[in-house]
């Protein structure tokens, strides 16, 4: 045991691999597909078979994190596993585009939702699909707990009703994870997610949005009407059990939560690597032994951006590095989201406005990296809900004493 | 004996010297040398070295004595070791237990209790950086172990943990960078029953000081240096045995080891915002005569760069420790304190500074750490330890700011200590030297 905050030498070449990958395929169609929206990337289909030869060995590049499971491990070995080799390829590809990114086939959330907590006959019967995920409502965001999509038995299988929102990739992928509630008298114990075909013809969709970012990335808006849904497809277990369901549902969470920060760090590193070429090219440049305030404003600047996404990224690792040990990650998972989601904001902001016109028109791409970063403060739980969940942690409060 | 289990014997040593119950609870033992007594206003320099000893010169030739690196290992682990475990914790009980309840005093006098820096020294941190053969009882040199306990002390106290941990940044700056003579002369001391008080001066009066432009100057002469300039904050300074202090040699910064009682060395009280149970002083050099042997480091650049950037991760160790006490005294305040019929934690605009005091302090945590286990891996730490630095500027003074902001009029007063934690944590951002891990 010793230490160390370097990124394992074992995952450097995935790490290259994902880098280039950004370079090289995606940052050449971003800014086609973000005026292009809800047009196809038909370029990720072939990237999506070389990343499928890649899951094989659990990793991922893409936003899904089919590898990114509660590690069932009770080893005292410190491991470097999936969870992190998911993390630092997210992060990689996200410096090349997360729109993109969260249009890769086989890699949607729903497939994260999947992996934690379906059965072993789901599991392989999920296997190579592309899953969305739906829990955003009309009337319900932030407070999943209350969503209004029921589900009721009818024989072998489930009829939903209801209506979706933000469905990440819904139009595009193959199933959707649907949480809808058994018995909405019962409150959170009672919901429960469901997978549903894309061709089911009960689930009708109604739009694709338009963005201020991630335009490569469809976001469908569904009915359910009488969605008819074969009982085996229930993710877990159908009891209601008012202590473990809703834990269950939400632990996908602290998976998929260090993966969000690993994409606001990717898009944070791309804004501050262009903008640091482009203050080069001004003249400026940064000298990490001088103190700031003997530097230009703009180093100083570039200091005071660094510092705060090297906390983000280490913080992204340290959550990822917890759930591949084992170690109950809720409130690192949460810390990581909450940092990663509100310094790429400010970091890509600042350097449109470090870059001027530059950074302002689309002859860059920082303008859009501004536009993006923005959605990772807001999905997967916002930057609010985060620190609801960390208060209520650190404070040891119930959810009926902090609201 | 093998060498496995020499090693084994030296951690051991190592051990047995820091976690020893028995010195935790002693207080009081040692009768300090006639002590100089801290003024806590500033009524001029005085000369230095009222409490001084004498180092006897060892000329030695041939090749100093250094620490081995810890072994590199390539897997990303936050785990410490199970030493570095024990140290933490027997040094971070040392901390909550005696410092903090010294730490309101310390802070009014100007003045770390004697009692506490003698049972500091009997847990052994002057020794980290020393090597083995003159007395030092750590097999390896280990920035990360150094900073685990600089946050554990920081945890304690900032003003105490800076008085203990001064002598520490001037033994290892000779174990790091002394000649054979240098070590022989002075290392045997900071491993002794009585450690000598030592400062190490980098920081100097002025608006915008950047450590690698010096104002500070060292001339040379037939047989040796003259210098001459201000340092600022130096901790200790009026009762300090040994100083090492930067200055400019041919316009480029350079180390010197100058002895108290040299003609020309002068001190004065420098009472500051802040850390001012570490005594903090002015320190004039004035025409200060040094011989040929106080060079340290042969004027090195990358010995000096390498000086101020260890000083750094300290600064920001100690920050991180200060801000966990913060985050540890609001959490059960909030809890505790009614307001409009509930408690005040109940309410988001109070839950979530706390939540944001907790993220914005485990990201400080990891920076400064990563930055000190590049030190040990043999990696470049320059950019790590400048950018746990800045965020211990921004964020560690926020999380200072918030703690008395969390506790309202109350924090304001000195029954609480977030008022002393606001003053310290403004000075962990701006301190240059003094420290190192």
């Amino acid at each position: 045991m010793t230490i160390n905050l370097e990124t394992p030498k074992k995952f450097k070449v995935l790490s290259e691999q994902a880098h280039t990958v950004a370079q090289e395929v995606l940052r050449p169609i971003s800014r086609h597909y973000d005026r292009a929206e809800h047009a196809y990337p038909k370029e990720l289909d072939m990237l999506a078979s070389l990343i499928d030869g890649m899951n094989e060995s659990g990793s991922t590049l893409g936003a899904g994190a089919s590898g990114v499971k509660s590690s069932a491990s009770t080893e005292t070995q410190n491991r470097n596993g999936s969870n992190m080799s998911s993390a630092i390829g997210v992060m990689e590809t996200c410096w090349g585009d997360v729109g993109l990114v969260l249009s890769m086939p086989r890699q949607g959330l729903g497939n994260a939702a999947i992996a934690a907590v379906a059965n072993e006959e789901q599991l392989l019967r999920y296997e190579g699909s592309w899953a969305a995920m739906a829990i955003t409502e009309p009337e319900s965001g932030s407070d999943s707990a209350s969503i209004r999509t029921t589900a009721i038995l009818d024989g072998d299988e489930y009829v939903l009703n209801g209506e979706k929102i933000y469905v990440t990739a819904g139009e595009r992928a193959e199933l959707v994870v649907v949480w809808a509630t058994l018995d909405p008298k019962q409150g959170r114990a009672a919901i429960k997610s469901f997978v549903v075909e894309r061709s089911n013809p009960g689930m009708i969709l109604d739009r694709l949005e338009h963005k201020l970012g991630i335009r490569a990335s469809d976001t469908a808006a569904f009915r359910l009407e009488n969605c008819r849904v074969p009982k085996e497809d229930l993710l877990g277990t159908p009891e209601i059990d008012m202590k473990r369901s809703f834990a269950g549902v939400m632990k996908t969470f602290d998976n998929t939560r260090p993966l969000v920060a690993a994409m606001a760090v990717g898009v944070a590193q791309a804004s501050l690597d262009r903008t640091r070429e482009l203050l080069t090219e001004a003249g400026i440049e940064v000298d990490y032994d001088r103190p700031a305030h003997s530097q230009p404003a703009a180093a100083a600047a570039l200091l005071e951006l660094e510092s705060d996404l090297e906390a983000a990224r280490l913080m992204m690792m340290e959550a990822a590095w917890m759930a591949d040990n084992s170690k109950p990650n809720s409130l690192h998972a949460s810390m990581s989201k909450a940092k990663a989601g509100r310094v790429g904001v400010d970091i890509s902001l600042r350097c449109v406005e470090l870059c001027g016109s530059l950074g302002y028109d689309e002859s860059e791409l920082l303008e859009k990296w501004a536009r993006d970063a923005k959605i990772l403060d807001i999905f997967e739980g916002t930057q609010q809900i985060q620190q609801l969940i960390i208060a209520r942690l650190l404070l040891k409060k119930t959810s009926a004493d902090l609201r | 004996m093998a060498l496995a289990d020499k090693g084994m014997a030296l951690s051991l040593r190592a051990l047995n010297r820091i976690a020893g119950s028995d010195l935790l609870d002693r207080i009081g033992l040692r009768d300090q040398t006639e002590k100089a007594v801290y003024e806590a206003t500033r009524n001029g320099f005085r000369a230095a070295g009222a409490a001084g000893r004498t180092f006897s010169r060892v000329s030695r030739s041939g090749k100093p004595a250094r620490l081995p690196n810890a072994p590199r290992k390539d897997l990303f682990d936050l785990t410490p070791s199970d030493e570095q475990g024990m140290m933490r914790e027997s040094i971070g009980e040392f901390a909550l237990k005696r410092m903090r309840p010294a730490a309101s005093d310390a802070d009014s006098v100007c003045a770390a209790p004697p009692e506490l820096l003698g049972q500091a020294n009997d847990l052994g941190i002057t020794m980290l950086g020393v090597p083995e053969e003159h007395g030092g009882a750590v097999e390896e040199r280990s920035a990360v172990t150094s900073a685990l306990i600089t946050e554990a002390l920081g945890r304690g106290d900032m003003g105490i943990a800076l008085a203990a941990l001064s002598p520490a940044a001037v033994s290892t700056a000779i174990g790091l960078w002394g000649d054979s003579g240098q070590q022989a002369t002075y290392l045997p001391e900071f491993t002794g029953e009585s450690v000598p008080a030592a400062a190490l001066a980098i920081q100097e009066p002025r608006a915008l000081f950047d450590p690698f432009v010096l104002s500070t100057t060292a001339v040379r002469k037939d047989d040796g240096f003259e210098l001459s300039g201000i340092k600022s904050l130096v901790a200790r300074g009026a009762d300090s045995e040994l100083f090492v202090v930067a200055a400019a040699l041919d316009d480029r910064p350079a180390l010197f080891i100058v002895e108290p009682n040299t003609k020309g060395v002068l001190v004065e009280s420098e009472p500051a915002m802040g850390v001012r149970a570490a005594a903090t002083a002015n320190l004039k050099l004035d025409r200060a005569k040094l011989p040929a042997e106080a060079l340290l480091g042969e004027a090195d650049p990358e010995i000096y760069a390498d000086c101020i950037r260890l000083g750094r991760i300290a600064w920001s160790a100690l920050a991180v420790g200060t801000c966990q006490a913060v985050l540890d005294y609001v959490i059960p305040y909030v809890n505790e304190r009614i307001a409009f019929g509930e408690p005040i934690s109940n309410r988001q605009a109070v839950a979530f500074m706390v939540a944001d005091i907790g993220t914005e302090l485990e990201g400080m945590r990891l920076v400064m750490l990563r930055a000190a286990s590049r030190v040990d891996q043999g990696l470049d730490f320059g950019r790590e330890a400048n950018l746990a630095r800045r965020l211990c500027a921004s964020r560690g003074m926020q999380i200072g700011s918030n703690g008395v902001q969390l506790l309202g009029g109350h924090g304001y007063i000195k029954e609480h200590p977030v008022e002393r934690w606001y003053r310290d944590l403004r000075g962990a951002g701006i301190m240059e030297g003094a420290l190192l891990v």
